[in-house]
């Protein structure tokens, strides 16, 4: 039975509508909160190291991201279908951990990380789909590397094209505490869904390597959450703990995880749960921005 | 958590006029500045603020009092209804969340936010959607369901009424729509109002509960000369017309009395839930006579089959001329009747979609009913059995049970006489 959906979407219609008309008579107390600028120098400066040292991070991860990209091209297009396949999902691992950084290119993202239904949402058609997932649906749906070399080729040129324009990207402090909550959205709403990679079932990697985002994140925050609220540090280490060791159940003897469809709904509802238990105190993480 | 805590206590806000009774400072008083109330409230002491009284809000259910409210209180015209398990394990830790919950349930039952974030950088303590609605008569109720005294230890508190109800015939019974540890029924004259109170009711608790089912419903409540009239349910009867309301028939029929349970149930009620869906493809192509013949009663003015008022007395032995029953036997209203058993019915209709297998609508009541025994739904049950014409419209798709609790006192938290040591 379809339930729940309907109710679902009245509401949301209902806050919508509420959002856009603003609320002159409101005869509930409206948050007082004053606005903090934006863009708090104060709170910057004296987080610094913990930019930089993410900064580092990001550019890691992304280097390693070039060199196991360029081994999944050279195997595609030695028509080595097998090694393909196991190359990628560890491939991509390096790109989820590191999304709130590779996501700031509007442009490169898809071309690297569409999905067919992120191209048809677009309005666009299969003939504008590349990246990832395209070579996915060759592996695992067409089984075969044929007719894919050209995809192949773009795709090592776009990862390139990432790793350079890193550089550039200007990391905040904020762009770090919204980008840990970030990566756990992605989880809760595509790879906890198994939506992520509908053809290889690859999605506990990407659901892995968005957590350990999220945590490298939280390990260099978590000095300055201490000092601010020591209570919201011990309860971060714990919910990621829950997360990972729930996550480990899942894990194959070669360090891989098992496909998505071997997941019980009782699976993913356990899987979900414990993201949302995460989440609630790691979007607490902004009081480091006050 | 402990900011929320802070929030329900120290930081609760009393009116001026409030703080002239409490001082006994008459108008000339006023020019109290900031300074002079804070020197007022340390000497006061701040538990004593926390249990004064605020004013009413508007359109606001009283929390306090000896019964929890969203039971004899007037039905509103929605309901957001949810079933919980808990992960918490500890008893205390069980009885913090509830202590968590009270100053939630008060702030939002008066219609204010939970709280204030301290800073932007961080989600709001109040996720918001009820902005710019007053209280909207919101009623929380809360009740613990039978699954959690086997999952925490609360010695020998569980009552024996307190069990899984026994298989009915032609139950179909889904476990997605069944059971849980705990219950919350918010019901307000808003659904965004209902749905908001369980949605931060939930989020407070996040890593202490999961959502196990829940239920939205509607009443359209017709008002004749100012009065509400008895909801309609979608097959278009009255539903609720022999409700108890007297104070005496409502301890007779709703309220434990000392002795009849667990002590810590005593001024609380058992609350039975069923989801049941209605098929009204079959009962549309059903005549009126046959609608009339199934429930027992007019459908338009609700009264008993051959009287005129919705209140007149149902008296099933009646017979016509020829010595048949005027209210058949078969009906829903004489068997339930053949017993002595009586409830409080307090249900809500649903729609949902369509049902995927058959492309109908998947509608239905979410019946609720309050009784002090379990007992008394049990046998009422049993007498519609395999008998009841309604049987041929209807299906039974969940059940639950759970205890309610008695009425929060003044500085008491929800629940607390089944944690308190009596």
């Amino acid at each position: 039975m379809k339930s729940k959906s309907i109710l679902a979407t009245i509401l949301l219609a209902g806050t919508i509508l509420t959002a856009a008309c603003g609320n002159s008579d409101d005869t509930k107390k409206e948050e007082t909160t004053p606005k903090t600028a934006v863009e708090n120098k104060k709170s910057d400066k004296a987080l610094d190291k913990e930019v930089a040292a993410y900064k580092a991070f990001a550019i890691d991860q992304l280097d390693k991201f070039t060199v196991s990209t360029e081994d999944f091209v050279k195997a595609v297009k030695a028509g080595d279908i097998e090694k393909a396949k196991d190359i990628y999902p560890t491939a991509r691992m390096y790109f989820e951990r590191s999304e709130p950084i590779a996501e700031s290119f509007g442009d490169l993202d898809p071309r690297i990380d569409a999905r067919l239904a992120d191209i048809k949402d677009a309005g666009q058609g299969a003939e504008d789909w590349s990246g990832y997932h395209k070579i996915e649906y060759g592996l695992w749906v067409d089984q075969t590397t044929k007719g894919y070399e050209k995809i192949a080729d773009q795709l090592l040129a776009d990862t390139k094209e990432l790793r350079a324009r890193v550089e550039t990207v200007e990391v905040t402090p904020k762009l770090m505490v919204n980008g840990a909550v970030d990566l756990l959205n992605e989880v809760s709403t595509s790879k906890i869904s198994g939506e992520e990679e509908i053809y290889s079932h690859t999605d506990l990697y990407d659901f892995k390597a968005n957590i350990e985002g999220a945590e490298k994140i939280f390990t260099i925050l978590q000095p300055s959450i201490k000092k601010t609220d020591a209570a919201l540090a011990t309860k971060l280490t714990d919910k990621f703990k829950n997360v990972n060791d729930l996550l480990a159940k899942y894990e194959t003897k070669d360090g891989g995880y098992v496909s998505y469809k071997k997941l019980t709904k009782d699976d993913t509802n356990a899987l979900s749960n414990a993201v949302d238990q995460l989440g609630e105190p790691l979007a607490q993480m902004g009081i480091i921005l006050e | 958590m402990t900011k929320s805590k802070k929030d329900g206590v120290l930081h609760k806000k009393i009116s001026r006029r409030q703080l002239l009774k409490m001082t006994g400072i008459g108008a000339a008083g006023l020019a109290i500045g900031a300074t002079g109330i804070g020197g007022i409230l340390s000497t006061i002491g701040k538990d004593w603020i926390a249990e004064d009284e605020a004013p009413p809000a508007k359109n606001s259910v009283n929390f306090y009092g000896d019964h929890q409210a969203g039971i004899s209180t007037p039905s509103q015209t929605h309901i957001y209804f949810v079933a919980l398990d808990v992960v918490v394990k500890t008893k205390s830790e069980l009885q913090q969340l509830f202590k968590d919950w009270t100053p939630l349930a008060t702030k939002m039952m008066r219609g204010e936010i939970i709280g204030t974030a301290s800073t932007d950088m961080i989600p709001p303590k109040d996720t918001g959607e009820a902005l710019g609605l007053d209280a909207q008569n919101l009623s929380l109720t809360f009740g613990v369901g039978e699954s959690l005294f086997k999952k925490i230890n609360l010695g020998d508190k569980k009552p024996t009424q307190l069990k899984k109800l026994p298989h009915f015939p032609k139950d179909q019974l889904v476990e997605a729509y069944s059971n849980g540890d705990i219950c919350i029924q918010a019901c307000a004259d808003d659904p965004q109002v209902a749905f908001h109170a369980i949605r931060n009711l939930v989020r407070a608790a996040s890593g202490r509960v999961t959502l196990k089912w829940s239920q939205a419903g509607f009443n359209a409540i017709a008002k004749k000369d100012g009065h509400s009239q008895t909801p309609r349910n979608l097959f278009a009867f009255k539903d609720g017309t022999e409700n108890p309301r007297a104070k005496e028939d409502l301890n007779k029929v709703v309220w434990v009395q000392h002795g009849e349970s667990k002590p810590w149930m005593t001024g609380g009620t058992y609350l039975i839930a069923r989801r049941i869906q209605m098929h009204l493809e079959t009962w549309d192509r059903t005549a009126l006579d046959e609608q009339e013949a199934t429930f027992g009663r007019h459908r338009n003015s609700g009264a008993p089959l051959g009287k005129d008022g919705e209140y007149d007395a149902m008296e099933i032995e009646r017979k016509d001329e020829d010595g048949h029953l005027i209210v058949p036997n078969t009906s829903h209203v004489f068997l339930a009747k053949s017993v002595k058993a009586r409830l409080l019915r307090r249900s809500y209709s649903y729609v949902s979609g369509v049902v995927d297998s058959t492309g109908t609508h998947d509608a239905g009541l979410l019946f609720i009913s309050f009784q002090k025994d379990p007992q008394q739904f049990i046998d009422i049950q049993n007498s519609l059995g395999r008998l009841d014409k309604m049987n041929e419209y209807i299906t039974h798709r969940g059940s639950a049970m759970f205890a309610c609790f008695p009425g929060v006192r003044k500085g008491s938290y929800i629940g607390e006489t089944l944690f308190s040591t009596l």
